[in-house]
């Protein structure tokens, strides 16, 4: 057993309103620059849709993510000698269209045209060559509340099993949201694609970065990602990607999108993990096995003998403490009501989804849908959103999981509803999915009420033990040893080094137990 | 004018290797940001595949083959037996082969990076520039040909082996401009641009060669960063 820690974290798709605060906060931060214009470390999808960038989610198109290659797990775009021979022109990679080409507006054209009788328009400019464009004709939400054409949005892979015309229909259309980050994987493709070693995952948190200094541009990563949340830099030429807002995690503070998210749908914790099992778990042979796979990883916190592994391997009491209260061990483990998006990528995401309720008022008021015992909400399984495209997309097509959770969330509501209109409690829902009355309260407290603390329990990073030089690091801010990026530290430097600041006594302090 | 030659074939491969060796090193050193490959292809993959390999691969044989031709002592290709003229041969068509492969895809990429509004909006001025140079090098590469073939088809090897030898007296810091005094100067014009490359290499994308990533093929997927201090 070998324990880690992973900074997690769970999005509540039932109560995403799909307002994109998230993304616009996220791209004011990170994103705002020359050459990343087009990419949206978090974007929030419409579905069904085919999404961003266009069609990510089908794998015989992109082939990111891993399968499986006599049992054993391989990248899905080919062997480590084969990839390389293709390094010259990555033949999976997907051009700029396939996002959107990144456009601003003539706005200066407002104020400067010269008077006329029609108002002045600001045309769109493209922000690669500057260039007006005729017509913007894609971009990264264009299909926003089912904007566009059914035909086209229906190539959504999940739709593979569904009958596509009878949801083209007005009646039967359906639609959720589905904000999307970087997954912090546990067995991320991206890490195991890059050639030069850029891209790794931290041993203390699991976010996982790109050393921009050490990236190559081979752009290996922007392919094997099969959440497409790697993205090149076309003006850097680095691959560039969410960083968990790392900065503010260590700190103790949720991430941009979790903190700005006006739904409150958006839960950061910590799960402590068994690293160990990572390649044998993502290999499990069925794909609908995985995500059952994926949660035998997790290690009790409680359990004294993870916490002595856990002490063991380098994990603080504190962070111990954190996984302890963690709303994504609430949510996945005991009440199973959150999933990992597309298992069967095989990468073990860490941005889990709870499934969206879409009850039908009125259909229920016309007695046209079954309910639960208490006669007024709907059976989870008889909803708009067909069971299958859930399934499709977060259990690998496995119904059972996600029937469960949603029920679950209806007897939670139903429960709620007696408490609250009736004055008494009907347990009657719950007693049906095996919910206690506590749990029920639990849950409500944290998916409806949702307070900031319960929401975000994010210990801080223990700087001293990631640094060799903490006392030498503070008061550096700012000023680095060498250039920005660089602080000039390759294993043979041309030129002085910075040395540890922090001066030591030279003689080893004898051992506190010596007699 | 004999200057001049003894300057470009007796002191220009030095300044060139210096440059190239110490600048590679100050900019991986200080400007490690800068160091890629510069990939375009997000911008446009219209002709990649087919220009970027044929360029890549024709380029690499293209080193390879001058490595092997130029460096391997005389006495070494006799012991193995190769004859001079089968030497020559090979040469010919080796280079005949990967040269025609590294310009055409040199001139479609050229071409591309000059046309595609995109990807000339992000061009730099010594991204067109190298490129250029490189498809110039290998242009003057091939117009040796011809009269490579007219040594080769009168069984006269002297050229090739004096080149050899120049390469060689370059290496072992004994340069000797005089034995290349009476090569044609077709071969001396793409010498000059050749050496050249060297010359400007720190200062261009080329600087991602040295990083070509074979250590991936021994390494483990997964990399994981570990606390510096246990």
């Amino acid at each position: 057993m070998k324990v880690r820690a992973q900074f997690a974290l769970i999005f509540n798709l039932d109560k995403c309103i799909g307002c994109h605060t998230c993304s616009v906060t996220c791209k004011n931060v990170w994103t705002n620059r020359k050459g990343v214009e087009y990419a949206w470390f978090n974007n929030v999808e419409s579905k069904p849709g085919i999404g961003y960038p266009r069609q990510w989610e089908n794998q015989e198109v992109w082939r990111g993510g891993w399968e499986l290659a006599d049992g054993r797990l391989q990248l899905k775009s080919g062997s480590k000698v084969s990839r390389l021979l293709n390094i010259f022109a990555n033949p999976d990679m997907p051009e700029i269209d396939d996002y959107y080409e990144p456009f601003t507006f003539d706005y200066a054209r407002l104020q400067n045209a010269p008077l006329s009788e029609a108002a002045p328009t600001a045309r769109p400019i493209s922000q690669i060559t500057g260039e007006k464009m005729d017509k913007v004709r894609w971009g990264p939400n264009w299909e926003d509340d089912l904007a566009g054409e059914y035909d086209k949005r229906a190539r959504d892979v999940n739709m593979k099993g569904l009958e596509r015309r009878i949801y083209a229909q007005f009646e039967n259309t359906f639609h959720m949201y589905l904000p999307r980050i970087c997954n912090h994987c546990l067995n991320p493709a991206c890490v195991a694609a890059c050639p030069s070693g850029s891209l790794y995952k931290r041993e203390e948190d699991g976010i996982v970065l790109v050393d921009q200094d050490r990236c190559r541009g081979w752009r290996q990563c922007i392919s094997a990602c099969p959440y497409k949340k790697v993205f090149y830099n076309w003006e850097s030429g680095k691959a560039e990607k969410c960083i968990g807002c790392y900065p503010r995690v260590e700190s103790g503070m949720p991430t941009v999108c979790s903190e700005s998210c006006v739904g409150r749908i958006r839960y950061n914790g910590i799960m402590l993990y068994d690293a160990d099992r990572i390649g044998q778990l993502a290999s499990t042979r069925d794909e609908q096995d995985i995500y059952d796979a994926h949660r035998s990883i997790f290690l009790d916190p409680n359990d004294p003998e993870v916490i002595e592994a856990a002490l063991r391997d380098g994990v603080p009491e504190s962070w111990i403490e954190a996984a302890r209260r963690s709303p994504i061990w609430k949510m996945a483990m005991d009440w199973q009501i959150a999933f990992p998006m597309h298992p069967e990528f095989r990468t073990l995401p860490m941005v889990w989804y709870v499934p969206p309720l879409s009850p039908v008022q009125s259909a229920i008021d016309q007695g046209k849908l079954p309910t639960e015992p208490d006669g007024t909400l709907p059976q989870a399984g008889a909803m708009r959103l067909p069971l299958r495209y859930l399934a499709s997309l977060l259990t690998a097509g496995k119904e059972e999981p996600i029937l469960a959770a949603l029920n679950k969330l209806m007897a939670m509501r139903s429960y709620q509803r007696s408490l609250h209109v009736d004055g008494t409690a009907d347990l009657r829902a719950l007693e049906r999915v095996g919910l206690s009355e506590q749990q029920a309260t639990d849950m409500y407290q944290l998916l409806a009420i949702a307070n900031y603390e319960d929401r975000f329990v994010i210990p801080t990073g223990h700087a001293e033990m990631s640094l060799e030089d903490f006392h030498g690091f503070q008061g550096q801010s700012g000023f680095s040893f060498g250039n920005d990026s660089s602080p000039g530290i390759s294993a043979n430097s041309l030129f002085p080094e910075r040395r540890k600041e922090t001066i030591e006594s030279l003689e080893s302090a004898p051992s506190a137990d010596e007699r | 004018m004999e200057f001049l030659h003894n300057f470009i074939f007796g002191v220009y491969p030095y300044i060139a290797t210096t440059v190239f060796l110490l600048g590679s090193w100050i900019r991986f050193d200080h400007e490690q940001y800068t160091w890629k490959s510069d990939s375009s292809q997000l911008l446009s993959r219209r002709g990649m595949r087919f220009a970027s390999n044929f360029f890549h691969y024709g380029i690499l044989g293209l080193f390879l083959g001058h490595v092997i031709g130029l460096l391997t002592p005389h006495a070494v290709f006799l012991a193995l037996g190769v004859s001079d003229m089968t030497h020559q041969w090979l040469a010919i068509s080796a280079g005949t082969l990967f040269g025609g492969a590294c310009l055409l895809g040199a001139i479609v990429l050229w071409l591309r990076r000059l046309t595609n509004p995109r990807v000339r909006a992000a061009s730099r001025w010594m991204d067109i520039n190298i490129l250029g140079w490189l498809a110039l090098t290998a242009a003057a590469g091939l117009i040796t040909i011809p009269t490579s073939i007219h040594h080769a088809s009168s069984g006269d090897a002297s050229t090739m082996i004096r080149l050899a030898e120049w390469v060689q007296s370059i290496l072992y810091l004994h340069p000797d401009p005089s034995l290349v005094l009476d090569v044609s100067p077709v071969y001396r014009f793409h010498m000059f641009l050749g050496m050249s490359v060297f010359l400007f290499f720190p200062f261009t994308r080329l600087v991602h060669i040295w990083s070509a990533p074979f250590g991936y093929l021994g390494r483990a997927y997964q990399i994981v960063r570990v606390r510096r201090t246990r």
